[in-house]
């Protein structure tokens, strides 16, 4: 894990090493500073040396001046490094991800790769500034501070050395303590937050069905546990400053005793004394710091380990070594196709497809819920890759070709589709960078969207918001229809993507298609039996497998589904349209 | 194992900006404080007193052991070299008082944060329960014009602030004051004049720090301005991930990322570097201030001005850097004071708005029928009765629950002065269907959410069973009405728990049953666990058309005389809703409902069909009926709406 973040370093280095090199320099000259101290006490105040005291305030300003240089250097080092490393793994999270095929998508959720990119990031970049700049400063700090003492007096310092050593243990041990307590406390925190979002989300269902006070027990209870937790984590933490303070009085009431024995006789001066006590908040509040950055450094890892997650895998689909750059036409074949999800799932999404499909033949798919239609048409463009198999796109395996030339050749209108934040115009551009704004008129025509955009005040230039969320469903799918034309593709796949468009504008498309692109393959998906039954043909899924694959009208006699779902239609074309009222 | 504490809200990243930057404005934060603080005393005010008690003991023992320095080396050290024998006693006799104070400090600080421990879990325990408790009972009107996230983050980083607030801010400030107060006595004691250099310096302290901050503040809003374009580039590319692949639009996306990124990186780094070179320039300051007291302290000792001592130097030394640390603190905290008021101005916001009222008093009792008259009875009998107080002379009337619905005249808008239904008039028989079509914003949904009073009506009357809803108590009236919404909303739990959420009491039979009804029961035996199998994250690994099915057999598992389906079906396919199709109708038989949807073969065999457009009704009919109009029914039905 640590290799994997370390790389994110780059070009951060050199301010990641020198950060602890200031850092360093700035506790020398901390450390430096009470040892002068002591010396205008001995040798200045008490020789009644006023040219000694002067020489060593003004050596003090010197330092204290240095130290300010260091510290400053220091920050900015460390400012740099941190944010520098934060900005690395924003950007190679980001890259690593477009590398992702749907198969890797579907493994993240979005919420969570935002929370990768977002919260988990900022935990590390605060946890690397700590590092950098208290990980090496308090221990060094500490030993300044210690080999200082023991200079000054060797007995006195192995009190530190021992006080040191026995809080230490006690401050590890709470630490481990509360750090069990801590990431439970987190897990139920975490429950309790993402029940409550549930119930946001979801409060007309509870008050519809007048469940608040079930809900209120439920968030009680939960929120009970988080309490019960929290106090006991809490109750191992505030041990910490007892324990501190015990050792700092003890060493203060033994060094003062011993001091003065020593003092007494000869072996130390005043001046030493009051040094030395003043290195002893040093050293024991250095490792109290210590202590408190083993535990951020502990609670980032699990925000490190997010991080990883994502920058260590691996794209499941990738380029070929040499390429195919050419889609020759529009024809598909299925080959003995099987495909899983899930290598270790028992039953196959797909079983055993067997498929021709004519370049420029316009096929309907039907099928019910989890019949794996969808799942079958990704395979054509390679969104996901087969289990067993072959699928042909122009007479050649899809794992072939390069993916860009594939996918810019088949063209997917996805079913669960986006529109991004920008302007019609930007928005259908992504099929085709260079398109003019006429080739973006005449996609829009065959889709049926123009009639729409031109009313709007802006027309092409209208701000769509993110998600689409001002235009309406039918119209959204329509966009999203002109944008997949203007790849000018070998295969257009439209899966489900008319649904909410009323049945005569789908009329209109599908005439459009059938005269304006005649040498596309169409692949339509649908529900509506009018969708598809002007299809050349339409294959009728089932369970994973293809039920049967005919016209309308052989389906009509041999295909029980096919039948059903006809009748269940029967009347008229079946949808009343939300988009009536843009008439 | 990729996917763990999804739900998370994202919190802004680069944590919080340095001392000395200006919070938000808010108006009244003196107000707000002062509600916090008597919302923490109402339950706490004892614990206070004990920890203010504690504080100032734990900081007196502490002042009194540097005090100490300078009795040891003044009175004891020094004599000590000069008596021929000399003789600890009188020199442990001082260490063990002493050490006796240093125990009672210990004690204190131990207790302080024990008690203000149970203080703050306690708070934010009753905090969040009282903020949960009154948010449920917020009418949805709430929820409507609130953004989700925002009204998460009231639970996540307003609570967390205010958390920091209780539990540290406000302890820290008093002990710091406390501190800063006994240092000051101390050193005025000690000697005049260093503690006037002292104080000058403090005040050069506090005027740098101020003007860092100042520009330290500048690049902390850009900072945080930044933050928020990455992260809604972040959210919106993630969720159009599969888009983008589609399109190879990934070197696109990536440039457009590295943009803000870059900008990003720029102005964290900025706002970072002065809020991390504050911190040396305040310690070499204090330095300084140190340097110069010494000097001039030594100076006084050696000529021994106004009966300096060495030991007083020595003491004074230490509480100089003592003196310091505090005022640097007591701005910290100040900042998240601010901080938190914001915070805490969320919460109480929340806090304040005002719950659903429901001065309804017609409340639905289980009855039996006694010589054809109603009987109001305690068991559960499958037969249930609006029970009907009489406010003028208090007899009670009971009247059977039937399901019967009629709209009256009836006006609505969400806000007075845009009325979005006009003269909506119906009258619904117990166990028709009542279908609604019309396009998008016609008021479909609107007009369901007046039934259940999800919304209250500016005009006219409705009337469930020949009561106006507005005398039913709300919640009985919902129990009576069943809903199944185009959203499915499902709750982390098992399937079986999800179910059963339409009655709580359903034994595992009922709850099969229904799923049995809806046509559910085959999928669930499907799935790892059958009906124990626990759904996450609103039933993320179910397919849309299986989430509505659950949706359909919790409706079903209530059994209410009535039922809202909102586009219950129209994420189920036309083949499976065949299949469901005879479970909805053994569900609709013998229940009032009203049905939304576009598609046909839902609302076809429906006893009436409305047709809506801009909140009004401009048909209604059976479907024959409204076919043979030639209207605008029969526009959408044949699509021959197009260019008409």
């Amino acid at each position: 894990m640590l290799k994997t973040l370390g790389k994110q370093i780059k070009e951060f280095k050199k301010d990641s090493i020198m950060t602890p090199i200031f850092m360093i320099l700035e506790v020398i000259m901390e450390t430096l500073i009470p040892l002068l101290m002591g010396s205008i006490i001995d040798d200045g105040v008490e020789k009644g040396d006023m040219r000694h005291i002067f020489l060593m305030g003004g050596l003090m300003l010197v330092f204290a001046v240095v130290g300010l240089f260091a510290g400053i250097m220091g920050g900015k080092y460390g400012a740099r490094a941190s944010t520098g490393f934060a900005r690395n793994l924003r950007e190679a999270m980001y890259a690593n991800i477009q590398t992702f095929s749907f198969a890797n998508i579907d493994k993240f959720s979005t919420a969570g790769l935002v929370t990768r990119m977002t919260t988990d990031v900022t935990n590390l970049q605060n946890a690397y500034q700590m590092i950098l700049r208290m990980c090496i400063r308090a221990p060094f700090s500490l030993i300044i501070a210690m080999a200082a003492s023991f200079l000054i007096s060797a007995r006195i310092a192995s009190i530190y050395l021992i006080a040191v050593v026995l809080l230490g243990i006690v401050l590890m041990v709470i630490v481990k303590f509360a750090m069990k307590y801590f990431s439970q406390l987190f897990e139920k925190y975490d429950a309790l937050n993402a029940s409550t979002q549930e119930n946001i989300a979801a409060v007309r269902v509870v008050k519809a069905f007048v469940r608040e006070d079930h809900e209120i027990n439920k968030f009680k209870k939960a929120s009970e546990a988080v309490y019960n937790l929290g106090v006991r984590a809490e109750k191992m933490v505030i041990l910490n400053s007892p324990f501190m303070q015990f050792t700092v009085y003890t060493c203060i009431l033994l060094i003062s005793w011993v001091g003065a024995h020593m003092i007494v006789v000869g072996d130390l001066s005043t001046g030493n004394l009051s040094t030395l006590l003043s290195y002893c908040m040093n050293i024991l509040s250095n490792l109290m710091m210590l202590s408190m950055v083993f535990v951020m450094i502990t609670m980032s890892m699990a925000s490190a380990r997010r991080i990883c997650e994502v920058l260590n895998e691996e794209a499941s689909i990738q380029n070929p070594e040499n390429p195919e750059m050419e889609v020759k036409d529009g024809s598909i074949r299925f080959d003995h196709v099987t495909f899983r999800y899930n290598e270790n799932s028992e039953t196959p999404v797909l079983d055993d497809i067997n498929l021709e499909i004519a370049s420029g033949e316009t096929i309907g798919i039907l099928g019910g819920t989890g019949s794996s239609k969808t799942s079958l048409v990704n395979l054509i463009s390679r969104l996901y890759d087969v289990s067993q198999g072959h699928v042909y796109v122009g007479g050649k395996d899809v794992r072939e070709y390069d993916l860009e030339v594939l996918r810019n050749q088949v063209s997917v209108v996805l079913q669960k589709n986006v529109l991004f934040s920008g302007t019609i115009l930007e928005n259908l551009r992504w099929g085709d960078e260079n398109a003019t704004e006429e080739d973006c008129r005449r996609a829009c025509r065959l889709a049926c969207a123009d009639e729409f955009i031109d009313k709007m005040p802006e027309g092409y230039n209208t701000y769509i918001e993110q998600g689409g969320s001002n235009v309406s469903g039918g119209q959204k799918q329509r966009l999203c229809i002109a944008r997949a034309l203007l790849k000018k593709p070998k295969i257009l796949i439209l899966d489900d993507s008319t649904s909410a468009v009323d049945t005569a504008t789908d009329a209109k498309i599908r005439k459009a298609f059938a005269e304006e692109i005649p040498n596309t393959t169409k692949l339509i998906i649908a529900q509506r039996i009018s969708s598809i039954e002007h299809a050349d043909r339409i294959i009728v899924m089932h369970n994973g497998r293809v039920d049967a694959v005919g016209t309308h009208e052989e389906l009509l006699q041999s295909n029980n589904i096919y039948r059903e779902v006809y009748e269940a239609q029967t009347g008229g074309n079946g949808d009343f349209d939300e988009n009536g009222g843009e008439l | 194992m990729a996917e763990e504490r999804e739900s998370r809200p994202v919190k802004p990243m680069g944590g919080r900006p340095p001392r000395g930057v200006r919070g938000p404005k808010i108006e009244g934060a003196g107000k707000i404080f002062w509600r916090l603080v008597k919302y923490v005393g109402r339950y706490y005010g004892v614990h206070w007193f004990f920890v203010a008690l504690c504080i100032i003991a734990s900081v007196l023992a502490n002042v009194q052991g540097t005090m100490f320095t300078r009795t040891l080396i003044d009175d004891y050290i020094i004599p000590l070299t000069k008596a021929a024998d000399p003789d600890f006693s009188g020199l442990l006799q001082a260490m063990t008082r002493v050490a006796v104070f240093y125990g009672v400090g210990i004690v204190c600080t131990y207790l302080q944060s024990r008690i203000l421990l149970e203080v703050t879990q306690g708070t934010m325990r009753r905090l969040r329960d009282e903020m949960y408790a009154h948010m449920e009972k917020l009418p949805i009107k709430y929820f409507d014009t609130h953004v989700h996230g925002d009204i998460m983050s009231l639970y996540t980083n307003d609570i967390d602030t205010l958390r920091q607030m209780v539990s540290q801010s406000i302890p820290q400030m008093f002990n710091s004051v406390i501190t800063v107060v006994s240092v000051f006595v101390s050193m005025v004691i000690l000697n005049v004049p260093l503690t006037l250099l002292t104080l000058v310096m403090v005040g050069v302290m506090l005027f740098t720090s101020t003007k860092i901050a100042g520009k330290s503040g500048n690049y902390f809003v850009e900072q945080q301005k930044n933050i928020g374009r990455v992260n809604g580039y972040i959210e919106e590319m993630m969720s159009g991930q599969k888009v983008v692949k589609v399109f190879c639009h990934e070197d696109k996306s990536l440039e457009e990322f590295q943009k803000l990124n870059d900008q990003l990186f720029d102005s964290a780094y900025k706002a970072n570097k002065f809020a991390n070179i504050m911190m040396p320039i305040n310690a070499q300051l204090g330095t300084v201030s140190y340097v110069l007291c010494a000097c001039v302290g030594g100076l006084l000792a050696l000529n021994n001005i106004g009966g300096f001592t060495i030991g007083g130097l020595t003491s004074f030394l230490t509480f100089n850097r003592s003196f310091n640390m505090p005022i640097n603190q007591v701005s910290m905290q100040l900042n998240s004071i601010v901080m938190a008021m914001a915070g805490a101005k969320r919460v109480f916001d929340l806090l304040d708005e005002k719950p659903e009222m429901d001065e309804g008093y017609v409340t639905l009792v289980s009855a039996r029928k006694e010589d054809g008259k109603i009987v109001e009875c305690k068991e559960r009998t499958g037969l249930w009765a609006w029970r009907h107080e009489h406010q003028a002379d208090g007899s009670v009337d009971y009247v059977e629950l039937k399901g019967e619905v009629v709209f009256d005249d009836v006006d609505f808008g969400y806000t007075d002065e845009k009325i979005v239904l006009h003269n909506i008039k119906l009258f619904a028989k117990p166990g028709q269907k009542i279908a609604f079509v019309g396009s998008t914003g016609a008021g479909k949904t609107t007009i369901t959410n007046l039934i259940n009073r999800f919304y209250d009506i500016q005009d006219g009357k409705i009337r469930y069973d020949g009561i106006n809803v507005n005398k039913i108590k709300k919640a009985d009236l919902r129990r009576s009405l069943g809903m199944v919404l185009q959203d499915t909303h499902l709750f982390t739990d098992t399937v079986m728990e999800n179910i059963r959420y339409g009655k709580l009491d359903a034994t595992d039979e009922e709850v099969i049953a229904a799923a049995k009804l809806a046509n559910a029961d085959t999928f669930i035996r499907q799935l790892p666990n059958g009906y124990n199998t626990v759904l996450t994250g609103d039933g993320a690994n179910l397919s849309q058309g299986q989430r509505q099915l659950l949706s359909i057999a919790r409706a079903a598992v209530a059994d209410p005389p009535a039922l809202i389906l909102d586009e219950a079906t129209s994420s189920i396919d036309t083949r499976t809703e065949k299949i469901v199709q005879d479970g909805m109708d053994k569900l609709m038989h013998g229940r009032t409902t009203f049905v939304i949807a576009h598609r046909l073969s839902t609302v076809q065999n429906s006893d009436c069909i409305m047709v809506l457009e801009q909140g009004r009704i401009i048909e209604r009919g059976t479907h024959d009926e409204l076919i043979s109009q030639k209207g605008r029914y029969y526009q959408l039905y044949t699509g021959n709406s197009i260019g008409a």
